[in-house]
């Protein structure tokens, strides 16, 4: 029993990591039905860009707030230069443009950064504590934490604020928001550069467990996308949960299915999108797609 | 006969020299050229398929480097355990990921688009681990080597007699890569003129409304994704065959971007497209390689990672800027710049002889 809470307190820190990057999915789902194939490889990137602030001696708790920085512009930057002329193309034209999108970053990253796996500092110890007789380790807890915070922080932006009511404005209704004075391709240009943002701490954080290297993420991106469909892919509540439930789902098989072991994790992944896509296409969250004939 | 071929349409003309052309190639480039030009040839077999489903059907497949990892290993297992002759495998491999391709084209339909390319994505990734755990079918992490066979005496004596020179297995290899892909792409060309083409291009164009005009959607939807596979299958059996071993390296998620790529530069929904486009995929990234470390100015370490990135940084680079500016593709660019052209000199003549053109656009 202690070792099954074990599994699944790590199960929710991973979920965790996975839920940043799903939500990343999620805020451009929700600003231009898109999804965007490249949140992974950019998360990466931002990584690298951590990862280079905190070898050249600088405190991890300074490069972090730096690196988001550096991501929101990187993703405001893409939308602008990459996403804008081609805004109002067909979702083909869109998917494979991010698809190009995600093999130049990864390119880009193995260019600069080379391809060598590198070992990334973990800000927390990584002794244990015994919580109410459950042993987690500190480094669970700080992602716990800081994916915690993240969600939060995105949460009280969404809804507390005047810049997160217009944002959901121009996602839902452009045409009204564009009457109403709301700059809507701006409005993008900020989902684009939020997700980014929150993708990157995804990225930092799970540097430390895995090693970092450009293909890092090709595996995370297909547990976000999972967590996404669970969610309901709009739903950023769901985009929570849904990672939450994948995290936990992965780790509890990969540690009591003796056939899923550690290679296999990636394809109860795809059993679950696959599964969500089949059974309950709007996922747990999402509301059911009506189209206009 | 002779009224035929005089009257025949220049594009048949072009047809021939380009059938020519690659029947007379392997005659004159090396051994090792002549292996690099069948996997162009496989690979424009597998764009062909991604084509058909996303050019004409419209559904969009991230996953084509599976079915060929399917079909290669449907050969690989046949000829190696079961001792079948390579070739006689390639229909069944083919028949094989075409069914099973078929059978994915059902839940598919249910997908939109977006999830389409997000589920074929995930499967993409997840292949070479699939692939690996039935290590005592499929050889685990080492693979299975396919033997590549002598040309058979029918073939030796025919090229003998033409060229004077011994067939070597290669070249034996890149005529069955040929044979294959001739026959797939007039199977494909006939297929896109006719009721299924026409059917699958009004579902791309707008679903309700071809449904309204009595198209069998469903029916329509998952053939495509069934030929589709047939073509990924032949490919993956080629490919198996044309590298001499077969492992679950060699179907990256990569492969499939590969795959897109090509369909995308050579112009989707075209037939000449694949081959330009796979021609284009293929060699990019050898071409730059030979290239850049032959440089004296580039550094070596530089060299090195431009080696390692630099498909990486061209397919996306060449991905996103086709989609912006030439969405058609290199088909596209030369047919406007065709009809450009053939406007001009049209209307040099009109001023002439002040008559109105005849419409062009007749088909």
């Amino acid at each position: 029993m202690q070792e099954f809470l074990q599994q699944v307190v790590s199960g929710i820190a991973t979920g965790g990591i996975f839920a940043s990057l799903a939500l990343a999915l999620v805020l451009i789902y929700n600003a231009m039905g898109l999804v965007n194939f490249a949140q992974g490889e950019m998360a990466m990137f931002a990584t690298f860009v951590a990862y280079a602030l905190v070898t050249r001696g600088m405190s991890y708790w300074i490069a972090l707030p730096i690196t988001l920085v550096v991501a929101f512009a990187g993703g405001l930057l893409i939308q602008r230069v990459v996403i804008r002329p081609v805004e109002r193309a067909p979702i083909l034209t869109l998917v494979i443009i991010t698809l190009g999108l995600a093999a130049l970053v990864n390119g880009l990253a193995g260019f600069i950064f080379g391809y060598v796996p590198r070992s990334f500092p973990s800000p927390f110890p990584s002794d244990t504590v015994d919580l109410l007789g459950v042993f987690v380790s500190y480094r669970d807890l700080g992602v716990i934490g800081v994916s915690g915070l993240v969600l939060l922080g995105i949460y009280l932006l969404l809804q507390r604020t005047t810049v997160g009511l217009t944002l959901r404005a121009a996602a839902h209704h452009p045409e009204a928001s564009r009457l109403l004075g709301v700059q809507v391709s701006w409005m993008l240009a900020l989902g684009w550069g939020l997700a980014s943002a929150v993708g990157a701490v995804s990225g930092i954080m799970v540097a430390p467990i895995l090693l970092l290297e450009p293909n890092m993420m090709q595996s995370i991106i297909i547990y976000a996308f999972a967590a996404a469909v669970l969610g309901g892919i709009e739903s950023p509540l769901g985009a929570v949960v849904g990672g939450l439930v994948v995290g936990v789902t992965i780790n509890l098989a990969g540690a009591y299915l003796p056939f899923v072991g550690g290679d296999l994790q990636l394809a109860v992944g795809l059993a679950i999108i696959i599964a969500v896509l089949i059974i309950r296409p709007n996922g747990l969250f999402g509301r059911a797609a009506v189209r206009r004939v | 006969m002779l009224q035929r071929i005089r009257t025949a349409p220049p594009r048949y003309w072009l047809v021939a020299i380009v059938v020519i052309f690659f029947v007379g190639f392997p005659t004159v480039i090396s051994s090792f050229q002549t292996s690099l030009w069948t996997q162009a040839l496989v690979l424009a077999i597998a764009i062909m398929g991604l084509n058909i489903l996303v050019g004409y059907s419209g559904q969009l497949s991230l996953g084509h480097g599976a079915f060929m990892a399917l079909g290669a290993y449907t050969s690989a297992i046949l000829a190696h355990h079961y001792k079948l002759d390579y070739l006689i495998t390639i229909p069944i491999a083919a028949l094989l990921t075409g069914v099973v391709g078929f059978l994915f084209g059902i839940p598919a339909l249910r997908l939109s688009a977006l999830y389409l390319a997000l589920a074929t994505f995930a499967l993409a990734v997840v292949t070479p681990s699939l692939i690996k755990r039935p290590d005592a079918l499929t050889g685990g992490v080492q693979g299975i080597l396919v033997i590549q066979p002598d040309p058979p005496q029918f073939a030796q004596d025919t090229f003998a007699t033409v060229t004077g020179t011994v067939m070597s297995s290669d070249q034996w290899i890149y005529y069955v890569a040929l044979f294959c892909a001739l026959l797939l792409f007039w199977v494909a060309w006939n297929l896109v003129r006719h009721r299924p083409g026409r059917a699958m291009r009004a579902i791309r164009d707008g679903e309700v409304a071809a449904a309204a005009s009595g198209v069998n959607i469903a029916g329509y939807k998952t053939m495509a994704f069934g030929i589709s596979a047939f073509y990924a299958g032949t490919a993956g059996s080629l490919f198996g065959l044309a590298t001499g071993f077969v492992s679950p390296d060699t179907f990256p998620v990569s492969l499939s971007i590969q795959l897109l790529v090509g369909a995308v530069v050579g112009g989707l929904a075209s037939i000449p497209g694949p081959l330009l486009g796979a021609i284009f995929a293929y060699f990019l990234p050898i071409e730059s390689n030979q290239w850049v470390p032959s440089q004296a100015w580039i550094p070596v370490q530089i060299a090195s990672t431009v080696k390692n990135a630099g498909p990486a940084v061209s397919y996306g680079v060449v991905l996103i800027a086709i989609m912006m500016f030439a969405p058609n593709g290199i088909v596209g660019l030369v047919n406007s710049g065709y009809a450009a052209l053939n406007r001009r000199l049209r209307g040099a003549g009109d001023r002439e002889t002040g008559q109105m053109p005849p419409d062009a656009q007749t088909v």
